[in-house]
């Protein structure tokens, strides 16, 4: 566990002392910011967060596949995108891999790392509705759930991320890899309506996109926390795995 | 300490090394001579436990590479060639975070830090991003993270390319240094820097061991004769025919100089000690005796003898 949390705070230390937190972090802050300001310009002009959680805005500029769990998917692959494929292009690796380390607390550590990122990036939106708070009195359940789900959706985008990056030496290759999975996961309901009965409900199923969008609208489903968290967790061990197979190559 | 048996590393169709074999004994400094692309940092990186052989063993400490594959690393303190460091890390937190790894406490890592920055000649440094330092000072780092553990064995590979000379010679006398306290294997393709530093030297090419031994001792087992040179004023067919005579010597090539002085090369058995024997024949004839030498031949002679392949495809 030492170990762990030593490469997570050498991971953490990059990512605030180099611009790439912060520009991730700007950039989350200006699109959410964007989705919240949807909601105002839309036809109820109506401050809420539905804009920002659900992508539901009654006629805003933002159509209703983008919201916030969409914008973190963009940019998780970004965050990402560095934590094995730099150490492999630098040969840090080497030193890292020849250290008695094992590769799972190699893989813990980084993911660690990118999640308090992602954590800090979600709190500093919780002012939309501290906001809310002052000025009305918003249902709180579905704002909470919402960040459950952006949480849960988050952790699964940042090891999807972590996975693309244990693949190449180059961190753009291993970001667009890694966006390139996540969109299929995102989009795959759309290809439901091509299938009825059972195939239909797997699509839709599998697509995190309506998952999230319940959360947004207060419905917490244990299958669907179970399917996120077990998605992540494959994810991770695929990192594990393709570690220990660059290994071998 | 390192036990190494029948490696053979493939990538792909491309055998980086095949069969290779050597032991190191504890304290022992052994170098690991090679040209370019011979297989020196594929044999190494498959003892530090980065990358697993296509077959054959590694014993570390007794413990097998693959299979106690932690606890044979905590025994390596490792230098890889391209010095890889975290850039945006102070020397001070770098070696902590090594420390870390390596599961040391919170006070030997405080307390091995400074050992090894003080030994190192760190200090004035310690709190200076690593991106920041030239190569000779981050090769300096490269050691100190190596030794910080106080490991049993040192893998240090090709530890004195890219710096400049003065530190070449300080980082020499460094691993000599190092011996006296850990196990060292060495790479380099600097021949004088084997018989500098080490006790034994692996010879490697294209991926298969040609020899090993000694420094000193490769020189005489590989030439299979020893050679005199020879400088004499004197009539050369007599000088030529007595020398032939002479107990032990197998062959005389003569060579004008100037005059009736000529170079005189003898091919003799190794160790028959015919130098004595020479000189008092030429005195006792009357003649000139100008010079009189034993050859020994160069690391460079005996590295070319062996790696380079004789046309003829004579043994080598």
């Amino acid at each position: 566990m030492t170990i762990i949390l030593a490469i997570a705070r050498r991971e953490l230390s990059t990512y605030f002392s180099s611009p790439i937190a912060y520009v991730i972090m700007s950039a989350f802050l200006v699109f959410t910011g964007l989705l919240f300001i949807d909601s105002l310009s839309g036809a109820f002009r109506e401050a809420s967060l539905r804009g920002f959680l659900a992508g539901e805005t009654f006629g805003g500029l933002l159509g209703e596949s983008i919201n916030a769990a969409f914008v973190l998917l963009l940019l998780g692959p970004v965050l990402t995108m560095r934590l094995l494929a730099e150490e492999s292009k630098l040969g840090t690796l080497e030193l890292l891999l020849t250290a008695p380390v094992r590769d799972t607390e190699v893989v813990l550590g980084k993911f660690l790392s990118a999640l308090v990122t992602m954590a800090i990036l979600l709190v500093l939106t919780l002012y939309y509705p501290i906001l809310l708070w002052a000025f009305a009195s918003p249902d709180t359940g579905p704002i909470l759930s919402g960040y459950l789900g952006l949480a849960l959706l988050g952790a699964f985008f940042l090891s999807v991320g972590l996975f693309a990056s244990s693949l190449s030496n180059s961190q753009i290759v291993s970001a667009v890899v890694g966006l390139v999975i996540l969109l299929m996961f995102w989009f795959i309901d759309e290809a439901a309506d091509f299938f009825s009965g059972l195939p239909e409900d797997i699509l839709e199923f599998v697509s995190p996109r309506a998952h999230f969008t319940d959360f947004a609208r207060g419905i917490i489903a244990t299958e669907t926390i179970i399917y996120l968290l077990a998605l992540t967790a494959i994810f991770v061990f695929l990192t594990i795995r393709s570690l220990e197979t660059r290994r071998w190559r | 300490m390192i036990e190494v048996e029948h490696l053979t590393k493939y990538f792909g169709d491309f055998i980086a090394i095949e069969d290779v074999s050597f032991d190191v004994q504890p304290g022992e400094i052994v170098g690991f001579l090679g040209p370019n692309a011979a297989g020196k940092t594929t044999t190494m990186r498959i003892i530090t436990g980065f990358m697993p052989p296509s077959e054959g063993t590694v014993r570390v400490a007794g413990y097998d590479i693959l299979r106690n594959s932690l606890e044979a690393r905590r025994e390596i303190g490792y230098l890889p060639e391209t010095v890889p460091l975290y850039t945006d890390m102070t020397v001070r937190q770098y070696l902590g975070f090594m420390g870390s790894l390596r599961g040391m406490s919170d006070a030997a890592k405080k307390q091995r830090t400074g050992y090894v920055i003080e030994r190192m000649r760190l200090e004035d440094y310690a709190d200076t991003f690593i991106g920041r330092l030239s190569k000779g000072f981050r090769q300096r780092v490269g050691i100190a993270q190596a030794i910080l553990h106080d490991p049993k064995v040192l893998v240090l590979d090709e530890p004195t390319i890219g710096i400049d000379p003065v530190q070449v010679v300080e980082t020499r006398e460094l691993i000599k240094s190092l011996g006296r306290e850990h196990t060292v294997v060495l790479s380099t393709h600097i021949l004088p820097e084997v018989s500098m530093i080490c006790e034994r030297v692996v010879v490697i090419n294209e991926g298969r061991i040609v020899a090993v031994d000694k420094p000193e001792n490769l020189s005489v087992r590989l030439r299979g004769s020893e050679q005199v040179k020879l400088e004499v004023r004197g009539p050369e067919r007599d000088v030529a025919n007595r020398l032939r005579q002479v107990e032990g010597v197998r062959q005389v090539n003569r060579q004008r100089v100037d005059g009736n002085i000529y170079e005189y090369t003898l091919e003799c058995d190794p160790g028959s000690g015919v130098r004595d024997g020479l000189a008092s024949l030429i005195v006792n004839q009357g003649w000139g005796l100008l010079g009189l030498q034993s050859v020994t031949m160069s690391l460079e002679d005996i590295f070319l003898k062996l790696t380079v392949r004789d046309e003829e495809g004579a043994p080598r």
